[in-house]
């Protein structure tokens, strides 16, 4: 019985082994022939467009660990609006083939899934959605002439001496600065603490400029507290501290799950000051297991709000809730309009997807500098030639588990 | 007197045998080399697995060199990857920094190796004095401790380089930037704290590789096989018998666990220097556990085992993409089986039948020889 019970378990192990194998192994054989057409420029265009030809956009991010929220957020915002795209004929009459990778937020396995989609076949790359990974992407991308626009990766390092990346969201230091403005503006005199996590690159940028840009505002930093990412379980010091500090507003530039204990262990000792967020915030009404009356009256600086009126985002948030069942946050966001500044772009410059990835990296270089763009997240987004999108950041409250614009709150 | 030729004759025969596993790990190493190298110059390789060579590489370094301590030593090791972290670094500082007075990639990427190993060695040094005294899982916890200290040292370093030299500042209490380096305008950051090394040059290459792969077989194989290397496994067995016979404990150790950090140390340069952005989060607990579990499934003290446990186990991820959300699911359930399958003593049994007669009188042999 043992030795039968030792044979099939080995058997079972083999069969993933080879499943395993066969799968990696067949996008590589399939798209064989597509290959040569991409490395040899001059003949690509020459290739006629084969039946059913579609561009190969690729997608990277977390799906899986800790940062899971972003990465799927992004994913389908950008399937939703891949499939508007392709119901509505297409770009240019050509379909959409969108595949999205896990790389659960590690710039290793985030490099392997940008290998893995370049061998099938990708012509232009959405993401990676988080910071660091992006970091490592962005020089191969850089190498291999793909264009990549990320939708989330906020650091000035990813964009910086690389003319073919480019950023959908704010920068770092814009963020810490608009953060610092706003509440300069609407709450001026505030005594503001500040708690970041210092082994983070996101997290210590936009503390770094909101700090830097204190001095200018009418705002006194009266406490700075740290942690670590492995250490994010107990807050209770630096809110004691910030408490006793006399803060009146706390500074949160972190992602959201340390947040989360922030905001249940302030309520547990009874102190309340105004948290301000960024958008690692987003991310926090759809936290499982959250009370969201803890996070009532969090203010977030994001260019997305799901409860604006307007058209496309009432038609954004209606498909997101119907196919996801939550609502869209800043990223979901973010994923659909790179789908649909790519579309504009590579409608602006008539792109084929027998082009190779080379061709469509320069001319989207040239439409994304010249340019403007529509979208969800902001109207009359403009890029410049050094990859950073100018557009208004805006302050919302979360109010009975949503989002809503500081006004509409009253 | 006649028993000591006997007991010659017997080692002699014992060290053809253990040549021959030796010999044949290199060869294997050298076959699978030229073979992924045709392959790759060929063009017949997927960039996904071409991308995967020189950190398949690394993790083998990792795993054999971590052989050495947890397998050959035989003291458990939780913190391999905080001397993976030291020589990424110092590696990464070493080969940015010389980018203007040595031209070439390859020598800056070998000094950079050397530094990265001599740090490690160094940091080795310091951890393995006070540590080594420790036994089982106190040793264990203090390694761990070891790796965390690694990484928040790391993150509050902040190093660039001008044509005044290396500029260093620690970073304790979060108040100072890049721009406190006070560089020209020529200079490069080479590490900014938190965000750790970004903006490498991404030097390293799988020949690179593969060599740091064959000296760390040569430097541990031979160790292992050394006067040495048998004083070693004779603590590993029995501390009190061989510290009766006049064995240094306390050398042996930090001879295994020094040589083990460095080569740690060379394996974290070449990988650090693989990647344009590595932050210190990366050698985290988990990627110690990591070489553990290569190590584990490998067999401990198996060097062999070692390298295609680390190649097989890196690959896999990857290689399951096709299973999308259930990726590191099945990845988990195939390390489960594969540990329940390698200890099943009916399954290696039954594989090892063919090679029965062999394996009689290899056992036989160590009997007689503890008659």
């Amino acid at each position: 019985m043992k030795k039968f019970f030792s044979l099939a378990m080995a058997l079972l192990m083999c069969v993933c082994l080879m499943a395993g194998c066969g799968q990696s192994e067949e996008p590589a054989e399939a798209d064989n022939p597509s290959e040569p057409a991409e490395s040899s420029e001059p003949s690509g265009g020459d290739e006629p467009a084969a039946e059913g030809a579609a561009f190969k956009f690729g997608g990277v991010g977390p799906l899986t660990g800790e940062n899971a929220i972003y990465g799927n957020a992004v994913r389908n915002g950008a399937q939703i609006a891949v499939d508007e795209i392709n119901e509505a004929g297409g770009i240019n009459g050509y379909q959409v083939d969108f595949s999205f990778e896990d790389d659960v937020s590690d710039g290793e396995s985030s490099v392997n899934a940008y290998n893995n989609l370049m061998d099938s076949g990708m012509q232009v790359l959405v993401g990676p959605v988080t910071t660091g990974p992006a970091l490592s992407v962005s020089t191969l991308v850089n190498q291999d002439r793909v264009f990549m626009l990320t939708p989330s990766a906020s650091s000035l390092d990813v964009v910086t001496g690389k003319d073919n990346v480019f950023q959908l969201c704010f920068t770092d230091p814009n963020q810490g600065m608009g953060s610092a403005t706003y509440i300069g503006t609407n709450m001026p005199g505030s005594k503001v603490a500040v708690i970041y996590r210092n082994d983070d690159i996101y997290s210590t940028g936009i503390r770094d400029t909101f700090v830097a840009e204190c001095e200018n505002q009418d705002l006194e930093i009266v406490y700075e507290g740290t942690f670590t990412g492995e250490g994010a379980s107990d807050f209770s010091v630096q809110l004691t501290d910030a408490q006793s500090a006399g803060a009146d507003v706390v500074f949160l530039p972190i992602y959201y799950q340390p947040a989360s204990i922030i905001f249940a262990q302030a309520d547990a000792m009874g102190y309340e000051p105004t948290f301000f967020g960024v958008d690692g915030m987003d991310g926090i009404l759809t936290l499982k297991n959250f009370d969201m009356s803890l996070a009532e009256g969090v203010m977030v600086l994001t260019p997305f709000s799901a409860d604006a009126t307007d058209e496309r985002t009432v038609n954004f948030v209606t498909k997101y809730s119907e196919q996801f069942g939550e609502t869209p946050n800043q990223f979901a966001a973010d994923g659909y309009d790179c789908i649909y500044a790519l579309k504009q772009a590579m409608e602006n410059a008539g792109c084929t997807p027998d082009m190779s990835a080379e061709d469509i990296c320069d001319a989207m270089i040239e439409q994304f500098t010249t340019m403007s763009f529509d979208g969800l997240t902001g109207s009359g987004l403009t890029w410049g030639t050094d990859g950073t999108v100018s557009k208004m950041p805006m302050a919302v409250v979360i109010h009975d588990g949503a989002y809503v614009s500081v006004e509409n709150a009253g | 007197m006649g028993k000591m030729i006997k007991l010659g004759k017997k080692r002699s025969v014992n060290l053809t045998k253990t040549r021959v596993v030796d010999f044949s790990t290199y060869l294997g190493v050298v076959l699978a080399f030229l073979i992924v190298d045709a392959m790759l110059r060929g063009g017949m390789l997927s960039r996904s697995f071409s991308g995967q060579l020189i950190p398949i590489c690394c993790y083998i370094v990792m795993a054999v060199s971590l052989n050495l301590t947890v397998g050959i030593l035989g003291e458990l090791s939780l913190g391999h990857a905080g001397f993976m972290s030291v020589g990424a670094f110092s590696g990464i500082v070493a080969a940015m920094s010389l980018q203007g007075s040595i031209p070439s990639e390859p020598a800056r990427l070998a000094i950079a190796l050397v530094v990265g190993a001599a740090c490690a060695a160094v940091a080795g040094v310091i951890v393995g004095v006070p540590v080594l005294r420790l036994r089982g899982d106190y040793l264990a916890i203090v390694t761990l401790a070891f790796g965390e200290i690694i990484k928040e040292l790391i993150n509050c370093l902040i190093i660039g380089h001008d044509e005044n030299g290396l500029h260093v500042i620690f970073n304790f209490n979060s108040s100072k930037t890049v721009s406190d380096l006070g560089l020209t305008e020529n200079g490069i950051e080479i590490i900014k704290g938190a965000q750790g090394a970004t903006g490498t040059q991404m030097i390293s290459t799988f020949t690179a590789g593969f060599i740091l792969v064959m000296i760390t077989l040569v430097v541990v194989l031979n160790l292992v096989r050394s006067r040495s290397g048998r004083a070693i496994m004779a603590i590993r067995d029995n501390r009190i018998a061989a510290e009766s016979v006049g064995i240094n404990a306390t050398k042996y150790k930090m001879m295994a666990f020094v040589t083990s950090a460095a080569l740690a140390g060379a394996a974290g340069a070449l990988y650090g220097l693989n990647f344009s952005n590595l932050t210190s989060a990366k050698f985290n607990f988990n990627t110690s556990i990591l070489v553990l579990v290569f190590v584990v499934l490998g067999g401990l003290g198996n060097i062999w085992g070692s390298i295609i446990a680390a190649t097989v186990l890196t690959i896999l991820p990857e290689a399951l993409r096709g299973f999308d959300d259930y990726r590191m699911l099945i990845y988990a359930i195939v390390l489960i089986l594969v540990m329940l399958a390698t200890n099943n003593s009916r399954l290696k049994a039954l594989l090892a039948r063919p090679f029965a007669s062999l394996r009689a009188r290899a056992a036989a042999r160590p009997g007689k020889e503890a008659q």
